[in-house]
């Protein structure tokens, strides 16, 4: 059994503005070992950013508000340090990719001296300049960009030449916990997947666990070791990669999930999406929050909220299912 | 890059050559004979006529815009009706304190407005930034002569303490520095407050906060410079303004700049020293603007790079 690495109790968050209170995050827990990776998969709307900034504790100053639970990081509560050393651990031990390359580069640096400015935080062995800069060097060629390259700004880059540079910058001090928030999203499909196989071969090489969230489920099936389907604020079914893409017992809302995929083999003629739209977080609805769009949704899925039921770790959280078999 | 600063220097003739034909215009239509104006109301028709015609004013107006063009090109921009000393003689003595006035204005207004904007945008919502945004919205709101007024009844008629008028000492130019500077100033800092606001939204600063960077060093080394291109063109526009805007306040002063010139002149129908001010005052105003353009490439590696392709083709 491996270490545990990261362990999410029981948070919650909110946004909250002048006009409404936004339950983004519903009470989610989860946890990943040491040199794992866990697909966070869901809508867009579902609270998978949210879930990663909070994290971070990156949410937005004035409106996030994490209400509850717990982040423990090598069992030290992440919301319990004061701002200066969450700031130690926030590109050390844990960065984050984000989800857009072309607009997470500060447009009037080079990308050499963002890369840089990274290492210069986190200098606890108080290397010289010189020895930062060829850290910074062999960072890019790492990531697949000569290192000549590094005087120029990030508009001389293409999108996935971009990204490459935020996740050198994200890799540059080895860090226990690589957040990646949809990385390949913005890219082209080509693009997609070599900064997949790269950020795949880093990891394993740094031994870096990896939170991956995404929409994407033919990434989830090629980088993760766990996946954590999101629903509404709430992890709704959580398993091993295979009891996700290969078990039979599913949430209704993982099987729409999959049936929105094209499938060659058999000859469909069309998709079939999940009918409707994720509710709006201000106003989540009562008992399962999935109910409204549910086809085998019942009149107690419509008052009480389900439970969580486990199956050998493979966990769904569904009126369907009750502990120990599936019920109908 | 140099290739792009000699175009935009090209530019600036045809542009000038518009302003002297609209200033020629304008004097064209408006009434008073400068001939009249000169030998005083007792003077004959005879008299006069033969002055219109010694200036040449008796020709076509294309005729006199294309001699004024001609001499122009020679360096010379006639002579002024009412002193008969040569116009740009007249400006040049004149500009020294303008432009002392102006820098000094605009200094302060830069030094006030910039720091304060950034301050608000950083506490935003504090009691700071409350303060901080309706005091510039009044002083936005206040003429720069009604200041100018006041400060003389404050500072130096109540408390004694700076001259009123004059230029002889740099103690001279503190009031009409601050006059002018206090509504710039109120611009500038809604201005930069709006945009570091903007700026402190954007991915990258995100970015730079993943990687645990101090607040401080992700406004002054991420945000500001982003945030502070826009400000500096209008920090460039504003100077132009002053040039040209320090007119009431050189009245109120009774400071002897460029404006009370123009004054004088307007007031005159002194023909050449109004043309010949203008003129330059908008041949200053399009320098100040292409130094803001170099300016924005320095600060900016997409636009200088626009630039160097550009040049390149």
């Amino acid at each position: 059994m491996q270490d545990t690495l990261l362990e999410v109790k029981n948070l919650s968050v909110d946004y909250e503005t002048d006009e409404a209170t936004f339950y983004a995050v519903n009470d989610i827990s989860f946890k990943l070992n040491e040199g794992e990776t866990v697909g966070i998969v869901g809508e867009t709307g579902a609270g998978k950013t949210t879930t990663a900034l909070a994290i971070m504790r990156l949410l937005p100053a004035r409106t996030g508000r994490i209400t509850g639970g717990e982040i423990l990081f090598k069992g030290e509560d992440l919301l319990k340090k004061p701002e200066n050393e969450m700031r130690l651990v926030r590109g050390a031990l844990i960065s984050m990719i984000f989800q857009d390359p072309m607009t997470s580069l500060n447009p009037v640096m080079t990308v050499g001296k963002q890369i840089y400015e990274s290492l210069e935080i986190h200098n606890l062995e108080h290397k010289s300049k010189q020895q930062l800069e060829e850290r910074v060097d062999e960072l890019l060629e790492l990531v697949g960009i000569p290192a000549r390259r590094k005087n120029e700004y990030p508009h001389q880059f293409s999108g996935g030449m971009k990204q490459r540079v935020v996740i050198a910058i994200a890799l540059a001090c080895e860090p226990k916990l690589l957040i990646a928030d949809e990385p390949t999203t913005a890219l082209d499909v080509t693009i997609q997947a070599q900064v997949l196989e790269m950020m795949h071969d880093l990891k394993k090489r740094f031994g870096t666990a990896m939170i991956m969230i995404t929409h994407d489920l033919g990434v989830v099936a090629e980088t993760c070791d766990n996946v954590a389907i999101m629903y509404a604020g709430e992890l709704i079914e959580t398993g091993r990669v295979e009891d996700i893409f290969e078990g039979t017992l599913h949430h209704p809302y993982t099987k729409g999930l999959f049936g929105s995929i094209p499938d060659l083999e058999t000859s469909a003629n069309r998709l079939h999406p999940i009918d409707g739209l994720m509710p709006d977080p201000a106003d989540l609805p009562t008992g399962c929050r999935f109910h409204p769009r549910c086809s085998q949704c019942m009149e107690i899925c419509k008052t009480t909220h389900p439970k969580r039921v486990s199956f050998n770790g493979h966990d769904i959280v569904c009126h369907l299912f009750t502990e120990g078999g599936a019920g109908k | 890059m140099l290739r792009f600063i000699c175009k935009r220097i090209l530019v600036i003739i045809p542009t000038l050559l518009g302003i002297i034909f609209i200033v020629f215009g304008i004097m064209a239509l408006t009434p008073g004979d400068p001939a009249k104006v000169i030998l005083g109301e007792k003077a004959t028709p005879e008299a006069i006529e033969k002055l219109n015609k010694e200036m040449g004013l008796d020709k076509p107006f294309l005729v006199r815009y294309v001699n004024y063009v001609l001499d122009l090109l020679h360096g010379d921009m006639g002579n002024s009706y009412r002193s008969g000393r040569e116009v740009s003689e007249e400006i040049l003595t004149r500009l020294p304190t303008t432009i002392r006035l102006t820098i000094g204005a605009i200094v302060v207004a830069v030094c006030l407005g910039i720091p304060l904007g950034i301050l608000s945008a950083v506490k935003q919502y504090s009691f700071f930034d409350i303060a901080g945004t309706m005091t510039a919205m009044m002083a936005a709101s206040i003429p720069a002569f009604w200041l100018a007024l006041l400060f003389i009844l404050l500072f130096a008629l109540k408390l004694g303490w700076l001259p009123s008028n004059g230029s002889e000492s740099f103690r001279h130019y503190i009031l009409p520095s601050l006059s002018l500077a206090i509504p710039t100033s109120a611009s500038l800092l809604r201005l930069t407050r709006t945009q570091m606001l903007e700026t402190i939204r954007q991915d990258y600063i995100r970015t730079a906060r993943a990687k645990g960077q101090v607040e401080r060093k992700i406004t002054f080394r991420h945000a500001l410079k982003n945030a502070l291109l826009p400000v500096v063109t209008v920090v460039g526009m504003e100077f132009g303004f002053l040039l040209g805007g320090a007119v009431i306040c050189e009245q109120v002063y009774s400071i002897n700049g460029l404006g009370t010139l123009i004054i004088n002149a307007i007031r005159m129908k002194d023909i050449p020293q109004v043309t010949g001010s203008a003129l330059f005052l908008a041949f200053f105003f399009m320098l100040v603007m292409l130094l803001v353009d170099i300016l924005y490439a320095y600060i900016d590696p997409r636009i200088r790079a626009r630039y160097q392709t550009r040049s390149k083709k």
